[in-house]
């Protein structure tokens, strides 16, 4: 770590230290849905095309690993990830909404729009109450469709 | 060197220019996957993916296809930027950092290629009078 390096300069105070605000927390949950998105969105998008051009069997297998696996007895395996899948699934769109919104809150910023104090935390506030009403939505939609066949 | 500050001039380290292309580049791509994932995610969810002819027919539209490739390339450049940025900010020390680098550039660049040849390889397989899966 740094402050073990020989001449180490001194790093700002971290997370634990601050009192956590709209702005900060947003901010915050900019990088890590972004770098969730980067790494576990990336790399399951990557496995669900390659699955799709490698053919029928192949995606029969992502599915019956990440989604619902068809067969009859379904192996202790099957049974963690298909459960293990919807809980990334959900979760990958929730960090796609918090990014997106997030997102479109910074170009906003760029302008130079949106410091002063009470419209910068309402902006904030509001990234949260879409990202997780969006998807929540999806989500409820998904299910309904799936008990309704 | 350069016309950057006297400490800069005297380390060597004087203005390259390019101090602005990395917060572009980012808003750029951010941009295209506004674009580009809103209508993937939107096609995810009217699409009936557990019918894997119904996702390839989709898939080697060449419209999809091409806005597909477009989406891999915007999505993994932006990803290559925003997860250096992370590196940066919270891997310390020479060695690591450096690894750490190195092996975002090849998920990014290496990502990226499998990406694209995978949606090559669906758009075309028709055309080359393959099966899915062939090829």
């Amino acid at each position: 770590m740094a402050g073990n390096q020989p001449g180490a300069r001194p790093r700002s105070p971290h997370l634990q230290v601050y009192k956590w605000t709209p702005a900060m927390a947003v901010s915050i949950f900019h990088r890590v849905s972004g770098d969730g998105l980067a790494i576990i969105g990336g790399l399951l998008f990557l496995w669900w095309l390659g699955a799709l051009a490698a053919g029928p069997d192949a995606y029969a297998a992502f599915l019956a690993c990440v989604w619902h696996d068809p067969s009859p007895e379904i192996g202790t395996f099957h049974q963690i990830t298909n459960f293990l899948g919807k809980i990334v699934l959900i979760g990958l769109t929730w960090a796609f909404f918090q990014h997106l919104f997030s997102g479109l809150r910074h170009f906003v910023l760029d302008t130079g729009a949106g410091y002063e104090l009470k419209t910068n935390k309402l902006w904030s506030l509001l990234v949260f109450v879409g990202s997780v009403t969006a998807t929540a939505a999806v989500w409820l939609t998904v299910f309904a469709e799936a008990f309704n066949g | 060197m350069g016309n950057g500050t006297r400490l800069g001039r005297v380390r060597g380290l004087g203005s390259s220019h390019h101090g602005s292309a990395h917060w572009i580049q980012q808003r750029l791509t951010a941009l295209g996957n506004v674009l580009l994932v809103t209508w993937f995610v939107v096609s995810m969810f009217r699409l009936p993916l557990g019918d894997h002819a119904a996702v390839l027919r989709w898939a080697s539209n060449p419209t999809v296809a091409v806005a597909l490739i477009l989406m891999v390339a915007s999505v993994f450049w932006h990803l290559r930027l925003g997860l250096q940025v992370m590196i940066e900010d919270y891997v310390h020390g020479e060695a690591t950092r450096i690894l750490s680098l190195v092996l975002l550039n090849f998920y990014a660049i290496g990502g990226a290629a499998y990406g694209i040849f995978a949606i090559i390889r669906i758009a075309l397989a028709p055309a080359a009078g393959l099966a899915p899966g062939g090829m």
